[in-house]
C-alpha cells in the first residue's frame, strides 16, 4: 500500500509489544493445558491422583487461560494499535495503559493460582472469585477510558469500523462481567450468586453466550476489519455491509443465551426467544465473513504466497462455519441431539481454535515485524508451517468432536423394542475414547504450531534492528 | 407473568426484529452520497472501504429469516404469556410434584395443549406398558426362566442399578451386595426381592464404640473372624465369644445372621464391607448404614417385577 500518512504520531507501542509477547505466551499455557486434560479424558491415571492436576480443576483453568489470557492479550494488543493507528494519535494515557496491562496479568496470575486450588463461584467462564472479579472489572474500566479517550482525541473525522467492534466488545463485556458476577461473599475466598434457581441458570448462559458474542466475535471481528484490508492491501468489501451487521449482530447476539438451557427448567418462552434470534443471528454473522473474504476480490493470488493471509482467510471460512453451525444447534430439535455431547466442544473450538487464535494469530505476525522494526518474520517459511499445523490440528479436532458427538447423541437416544435404553452411559464412553486420542493429536498439532510460532517470535525480536528483509511475497502491493 | 410483562417483551422483542428489517432496508437503498462501488472517500491508516451494494443471496436470506421469526412466534410460545397459536408446550412447566404432574397431563389434554413430554410418555405408555403387564402376570421365579424377560431386566439393571451393584452385578466393597452368590440379607424369594426394590432398605448396624471400647471390640472382632474359620487369637476370641451376646439379638447365636432384619450371616466368609482385621474392627467400631434406594417411582411396578426376575435368575439358575 502507497505510504499516505507521511509523520507518524509517536505511537505507544511499548503497552502492544507487551500484549502480543504475553499473547504467545499465554497461548502456549493455555493450548497445552487443554492437550493435558484432553489426554486424561482417554488416559485418567494422568491426573497422578492429585487434586490440582484433576480434570475438574484444570479445566476451567484452560477454559480462562485460552479465552482471557490468549484471547484476551490478544485483543488488547490489537486494540490498542488499531485505536492509535486508525484515530492517527497516540494513546488516551499511557499510564492507564500500563495498568491495563499489569492489570490483566494480575489476574491471569490469580487465576492460575486458585483455580488449581479449587477455589471457585462456579459460574462457567465466570470460576473467579469476588476480590479477582472487582480487580478485573476495575482494570476493564481503565480499558474503556483508555480506548473512548483515544477515540475522543482523534484526529481524522469517521471513527473506523473496526473501532465500533472493538468498542461495543468493551462495553458489553462490562456489563456482563459485573451482571453476571454479582455476589454475595462470606469470606475473602468463597461467595455465593445473588442469584438462584433458573434465574441463575439465566444469568450464567446471558453472560457465558455473550462472551462468545462480544469477547470471542465482536472483538475479533474488530481485529479482521483492520488486518485482513491492510495485510490484503485492498480495500473493504461494503461499507454499507457493515452497517447492517454490525448493528444486526450485536443487537440479536445479547438475545441468543437461552439456547443453552433448551428442555430445561428456564420458561418456554425464554428458551423460543433465544431460538429465534439465534437463526436471525446466523445471518449479520455471515455478514462479517463476507465483507472479510470479498475484501480480497483482486488479491486472491496472494494466498499463494503468503501464510499469514492465508491465516486470516481461513479463520474466517472456520468463522462461517461455526456461525451457521451455532444457529442451527440453536435448534430445539438439533440441540435434543446435539446437548451435552462432544459436538458442543467441537463447535466450541472450531470458533476458538479456527476463528478466534488464527485470526489472532495471523495478526500478531503482521504486527510483530512492525512493532520489532524489521521488514518481516525472520521465517516466512516457519509462519507456513505454522499454517498448516494449525489447521491440520483444528481439523483433526472439530472432525473427532463431531463424530464422538453424533454418536454419543445417537446412543443415548437409542432404545429397545421394549422401551429400554440400548446402550448404557458408560458404553457411549467407550464408544467415544478413539476420538479422544484423535483429539489429542489434533490438540498437540496445534501447540507444536504454537512452539514455532514462538521460536520465530524469539528470532524475529532478537535480531537487530531492522536486519531482516522484506518477503516480497509477503508485502502488501 | 403480568400483562406489563408480556407488552414489555413483546414490544422489544417485535420491536428489534422489525428494527432489523428497516436496516436492511436502510442499508439496500444507497443513500451515501457516493456512487456503488466507488470509495466511500474515508482512508484510515491506508485502509479505504467501498459502497458495494449487499449480496443479494444474503438479503433474501435475511427477509426469510426475519419472516420465518414472526412465523414462528406467532405458532409458539415466545411473547410473554401468549402462548401461540399451536398451544405448544416443552412440558407442564409450574408442577412441583408427580400427584401435580398427573393431575397436571389431564388438565392439559382437556384444554387441548400439546405438551411434548405428555406426548412422550403417552407413546411410550402405549407402546410399551403392555410388554410390561404381560410379564408382570408371570411370577418372578417363573420370568427368571425367560430368556427374553432377563435381557430385558438385564438392559433396566445396567441403566438403573449397575453404577452401585456393577456391570456384573458383583457388588463391590464398601456395601453394595453380591447379587450373584446366593447370599442374601433380606431374602432370595421373588416377593423379598421385590419387596427390596419397591420399598428400597436401610441396614442399621449400631457403632459399639462406646459400649464395648477398644480392648472389647478387638475381642469381638477376633471372635467373629473365627466364626468363618480365620486364624485368631483363642484366648481373645474366647473373650470375644462371651460379649458377642448383644450381637446375637440381630446376627443370632450362631453368627448366621437375619433376613428379618438384614442382618448378615457372619460365619460365610463373605463381606459387605470388606473382611479384614482392620475393616472388620471399622464396622464395629462407627457402625454401618448401607441404603438401597426405593425404584418405585422411577421404575413403577411393572418393571421391578422385570429386575426382580432377573436378579432372581443371577443366583437360582
Amino acid at each position: 500500500m502507497s505510504e499516505i500518512s507521511q509523520a507518524q504520531p509517536d505511537y505507544n507501542y511499548k503497552v502492544v509489544r507487551q500484549f502480543t509477547i504475553m499473547t504467545i505466551v499465554w497461548g502456549i499455557i493455555g493450548m497445552g493445558l487443554g492437550v493435558f486434560i484432553a489426554a486424561q479424558l482417554f488416559a485418567p491415571m494422568l491426573n497422578f491422583d492429585t487434586p490440582w492436576l484433576t480434570f475438574s480443576r484444570l479445566r476451567p483453568l484452560h477454559t480462562n487461560a485460552v479465552i482471557f489470557a490468549f484471547g484476551g492479550c490478544a485483543l488488547f494488543a490489537t486494540s490498542y494499535y488499531i485505536v492509535q493507528r486508525t484515530c492517527q494519535v497516540r494513546l488516551f494515557s499511557d499510564k492507564l495503559a500500563a495498568f491495563t496491562f499489569w492489570g490483566w496479568q494480575a489476574v491471569i496470575v490469580l487465576a492460575v493460582i486458585t483455580l488449581p486450588m479449587g477455589l471457585t463461584s462456579t459460574k462457567e467462564y465466570a470460576e473467579l472469585e469476588w476480590p479477582i472479579d472487582i480487580l478485573l472489572a476495575l482494570v476493564w474500566v481503565a480499558y474503556i477510558i483508555n480506548f473512548f479517550g483515544t477515540l475522543v482525541i482523534r484526529k481524522v473525522s469517521h471513527i473506523y469500523v473496526a473501532n465500533w467492534f472493538l468498542g461495543a466488545f468493551m462495553l458489553t463485556v462490562a456489563i456482563l462481567h459485573i451482571g453476571n458476577s454479582m455476589a454475595i461473599p462470606v469470606s475473602f475466598t468463597k461467595s455465593y450468586s445473588l442469584y438462584a434457581g433458573a434465574v441463575d441458570a439465566m444469568m450464567q448462559w446471558w453472560y457465558g453466550h455473550n462472551a462468545v458474542g462480544f469477547f470471542l466475535t465482536a472483538g475479533f471481528l474488530g481485529m479482521m476489519y483492520y488486518f485482513v484490508p491492510k495485510q490484503a492491501g485492498r480495500p473493504v468489501y461494503s461499507y454499507r455491509l457493515s452497517i447492517v451487521h454490525f448493528w444486526a449482530l450485536i443487537s440479536l447476539y445479547i438475545w441468543a443465551g437461552p439456547h443453552h438451557l433448551h428442555y430445561t427448567a428456564l420458561p418456554d418462552w425464554t428458551q423460543s426467544l433465544g431460538m429465534v434470534m439465534s437463526i436471525i443471528l446466523f445471518v449479520p454473522s455471515w455478514g462479517g465473513m463476507i465483507n472479510g473474504i470479498m475484501t480480497l476480490s483482486g488479491a486472491w493470488h496472494k494466498l499463494r504466497t503468503d501464510p499469514v493471509l492465508r491465516f486470516l482467510i481461513v479463520s474466517l471460512s472456520f468463522y462461517g462455519m461455526s456461525t451457521f453451525e451455532g444457529p442451527m444447534m440453536a435448534i430445539k430439535t438439533v440441540n435434543a441431539l446435539s446437548h451435552y455431547t462432544d459436538w458442543t466442544i467441537g463447535h466450541v473450538h472450531s470458533g476458538a481454535l479456527g476463528w478466534v487464535a488464527m485470526v489472532s494469530i495471523g495478526s500478531i505476525y503482521h504486527l510483530i515485524p512492525v512493532l520489532f522494526g524489521q521488514r518481516a518474520m525472520y521465517s516466512t517459511k516457519l509462519v507456513n508451517v505454522h499454517f498448516w499445523f494449525a489447521t491440520i490440528g483444528v481439523v483433526l479436532y472439530i472432525v473427532a468432536m463431531w463424530m464422538s458427538g453424533v454418536l454419543q447423541g445417537l446412543m443415548w437416544r437409542a432404545v429397545n423394542a421394549d422401551g429400554t435404553l440400548t446402550y448404557s452411559f458408560v458404553e457411549s464412553l467407550e464408544a467415544s475414547k478413539p476420538f479422544y486420542v484423535v483429539r489429542f493429536i489434533g490438540g498437540c498439532f496445534v501447540v507444536a504450531g504454537m512452539l514455532v510460532m514462538a521460536y520465530n517470535t524469539w528470532k524475529t525480536v532478537r535480531a537487530p534492528k531492522g536486519s531482516i528483509a522484506a518477503d516480497p511475497a509477503t508485502q502488501p502491493a | 407473568m403480568s400483562m406489563f410483562w408480556t407488552i414489555w417483551i413483546s414490544v422489544i422483542t417485535l420491536g428489534l426484529i422489525i428494527g432489523c428489517y428497516f436496516l436492511l432496508r436502510w442499508c439496500l437503498s444507497n443513500k451515501t452520497g457516493v456512487a456503488e462501488g466507488e470509495s466511500m472517500g474515508h482512508e484510515f491508516d491506508g485502509i479505504e472501504e467501498l459502497n458495494n451494494q449487499l449480496p443479494r443471496w444474503w438479503t433474501i436470506m435475511f427477509y426469510m429469516t426475519i419472516v420465518w421469526g414472526f412465523l414462528y412466534l406467532a405458532l409458539y410460545p415466545g411473547l410473554g404469556s401468549y402462548e401461540g397459536i399451536l398451544g405448544w408446550k416443552s412440558s407442564n412447566q409450574n408442577i412441583q410434584s408427580l400427584e401435580e404432574s398427573a393431575q397436571a397431563r389431564i388438565d392439559a389434554k382437556e384444554q387441548g395443549y400439546i405438551v411434548e413430554y405428555d406426548r412422550e410418555l403417552d407413546f411410550a405408555a402405549e407402546k410399551f406398558d403392555p410388554i410390561f403387564e404381560a410379564y408382570a402376570q408371570v411370577p418372578v421365579e417363573e420370568l427368571a426362566k425367560d430368556p427374553e424377560a432377563n435381557k430385558v431386566g438385564q438392559r433396566l439393571f445396567l441403566q438403573n442399578c449397575s453404577q452401585c451393584h456393577g456391570s456384573d452385578a458383583r457388588g463391590q466393597n464398601g456395601g453394595f451386595p453380591n447379587l450373584t452368590d446366593n447370599d442374601w440379607l433380606y431374602g432370595s424369594s421373588g416377593a423379598k426381592i421385590v419387596e427390596t426394590l419397591t420399598l428400597g432398605r436401610k441396614a442399621a448396624m449400631p457403632a459399639w464404640l462406646d459400649a464395648m471400647g477398644e480392648d472389647g471390640i478387638e475381642e469381638v472382632v477376633n471372635y467373629v473372624l473365627s466364626l468363618s474359620g480365620r486364624d485368631v487369637d483363642p484366648q481373645l476370641a474366647e473373650a470375644g465369644k462371651a460379649r458377642f451376646a448383644v450381637c446375637a439379638a440381630c446376627h443370632g447365636m450362631d453368627g448366621k445372621g437375619n433376613q428379618a432384619l438384614g442382618a448378615p450371616n457372619l460365619t460365610d466368609n463373605i463381606w459387605l464391607y470388606g473382611g479384614s482385621h482392620r475393616a472388620v474392627t471399622e464396622t464395629l467400631t462407627y457402625g454401618r448404614n448401607g441404603v438401597m434406594p426405593s425404584f418405585k417411582k422411577t421404575l413403577g411396578d411393572d418393571k421391578i417385577h422385570v429386575v426382580a426376575a432377573y436378579v432372581y435368575s443371577l443366583s437360582n439358575d
